[in-house]
């Protein structure tokens, strides 16, 4: 099941709002698409993004992927956990192994993305 | 563009999809990429035992009066020195000494089999008809990839699995050996080869009972926890072990020698495809040298990443490239090969690695990455 309390891109970031902030996260379609992932790299905290913008990049054993950013904001918060243990985006894409949490400088850009049920019927997955 | 109806499958692709393996294009072949998760997978082959369908990889058979001549003509190492039941690690070279394919070519009597990668396959058996043509040897080249299935079972635990399938002494087969029995009751040429760095056999057999082979190797594997391995398990499993790969260490534009795989260049064994070129190499000593790599700063090092010298910092330009990288799921570190100029290559000594537009450092180290603790028997 995809989580509902939150929105998606086409490029797999999903973004659950949360009081005029956002936390971002790669969906576990993204995730198993890429393999067992090795390394995060984070925008620095503090940073702006924009949205549909490469903010990131994660590794998996094979590959590089950039991570676009699925809302405009500024940086508040990354998740350090992924610095040491990048496979909780394996073992928990839609919570602990989130990426990063945004002050959204633009909420209505969320409209632009597609809710769960979208989503999932771009990416095959209910 | 490819799609995937175009793509080739080997005999064991429904056994793949029945796993839920990811599939992805491979040298023209729909083949897994991992079935679970690659470092699990390469975990099973370093620990247990870990199983790999090699089933696109190319078989071609020689035989006839001149096999051997040819055999010593058509390839760098001198296949001439293979008692029966060997093999050896070999290529084929272009006659400016560019590399056409890494290979394995077994002494099977009668003839010779030489084992390619899939990517090659067309490419290797064309060059090989081409040579027999304009040689007039008495030489038949047979292409068997498509009827030959490959299945191999890797890992520390790997002959105590293959020889609970069959009555050939394993013990009597030492590393880079092969002979012809049964596994499971199917017909299999035997070798303890591999890509892996570790203890392990390569199983031959006829692609219609591999469905059957590979059902036995599974079951048998139970009790050690095998793992059907996939290509990206196979790629880290390699660079640890400092093993080149067709396309990205080696090609047209790469000699032996450039490669640290000199040693298997035969210069004194009479004349031979690239033999002058490689001769004019060898003595003049190659330009660049493949090394590896540790990172010390973060980041993974990629194929294609440019690699700089930080002595010659006013150099803009890269002092060479790195051909593979990942992480060393073993070491626990980041690794990768490059090439860089042999006359500033040092084991020791620090490279910076380009990556997204930083300087990232890395160590030299010696080749192979990783080393298996101690060798079968």
């Amino acid at each position: 099941m995809l989580p509902t309390d939150r929105r998606y891109s086409k490029e797999h970031e999903w973004i659950r709002p949360e009081s005029g902030e956002g936390v971002i996260g790669l969906t576990r379609f993204a995730v198993d698409e890429l393999g067992d992932i090795v390394y995060v790299e984070l925008p620095a905290v503090g940073s702006t993004v924009s949205q549909f913008a490469s903010f990131g990049v994660v590794e998996s054993v094979k590959a590089v992927s950039d991570l676009f950013a699925p809302a405009s904001g500024e940086v508040v918060a990354v998740n350090e956990a992924l610095r040491t243990s990048p496979e909780l985006m394996n073992t928990d894409p839609h919570d602990a192994g989130w990426l990063c949490r945004i002050r959204l400088t633009a909420p209505a850009e969320l409209d632009a993305l597609l809710d769960a049920a979208a989503y999932g019927e771009l990416t095959g997955v209910e | 563009m490819t799609g995937a109806a175009d793509l080739r499958r080997t005999p064991l692709d429904g056994v793949h999809r029945a796993l839920g393996a990811r599939m992805v294009p491979f040298a023209g072949f729909d083949m897994p990429v991992r079935y679970t998760s690659e470092l699990e997978e390469h975990r099973s082959v370093r620990s247990g035992v870990g199983v790999f369908d090699l089933s696109h990889m190319g078989e071609v058979a020689l035989s006839g009066a001149d096999a051997l001549a040819f055999a010593r003509y058509a390839l760098v190492s001198d296949p001439g020195t293979l008692e029966p039941g060997q093999a050896q690690y070999s290529m084929a070279c272009t006659p400016d000494g560019g590399i056409i394919d890494d290979l394995i070519v077994y002494r099977t009597d009668p003839g010779y089999l030489v084992v390619c990668n899939a990517s090659n396959r067309e490419v290797v058996v064309a060059n090989l008809q081409a040579l027999a043509a304009a040689r007039d040897h008495d030489v038949r080249i047979d292409d068997r990839s498509d009827a030959t299935a490959l299945i191999a079972p890797q890992g520390p635990r790997s002959a105590e699995l293959v020889g609970a399938l069959t009555d050939l002494d394993l013990s009597a087969l030492g590393t880079y050996r092969s002979i012809r029995g049964q596994v499971a009751g199917i017909e299999c040429l035997v070798a303890r080869t591999g890509y892996t760095g570790e203890d392990g056999f390569e199983l031959f057999c006829d692609a219609t009972d591999a469905v059957t082979l590979w059902a036995a190797v599974m079951a048998a594997g139970e009790r050690y926890a095998i793992q059907p391995c996939g290509l990206a398990s196979r790629d880290t499993l390699r660079l640890e072990a400092g093993m080149p790969l067709y396309g990205n260490e080696l090609g047209l534009d790469v000699n032996p020698f450039e490669a640290n795989l000199g040693r298997v260049v035969k210069l004194d064994k009479g004349d031979f495809v690239g033999r002058a070129a490689l001769a004019a190499v060898e003595a003049a000593g190659p330009s660049r040298r493949l090394v590896g790599l540790v990172m010390t700063d973060e980041g993974i090092a990629r194929h294609g990443y440019p690699v700089m010298d930080p002595d010659r910092q006013a150099d803009p330009e890269p002092a060479g490239a790195v051909t593979s990288g990942s992480v060393s799921p073993t070491l626990g570190t980041r690794i990768a090969m490059a090439f860089v100029p042999a006359a500033s290559a040092e084991v020791g000594r620090t490279w910076e690695v380009m990556i997204r537009d930083r300087r990232c450092r890395a160590e030299q180290v010696k080749l192979p990455f990783y080393r298996r603790p101690r060798p079968p028997q």
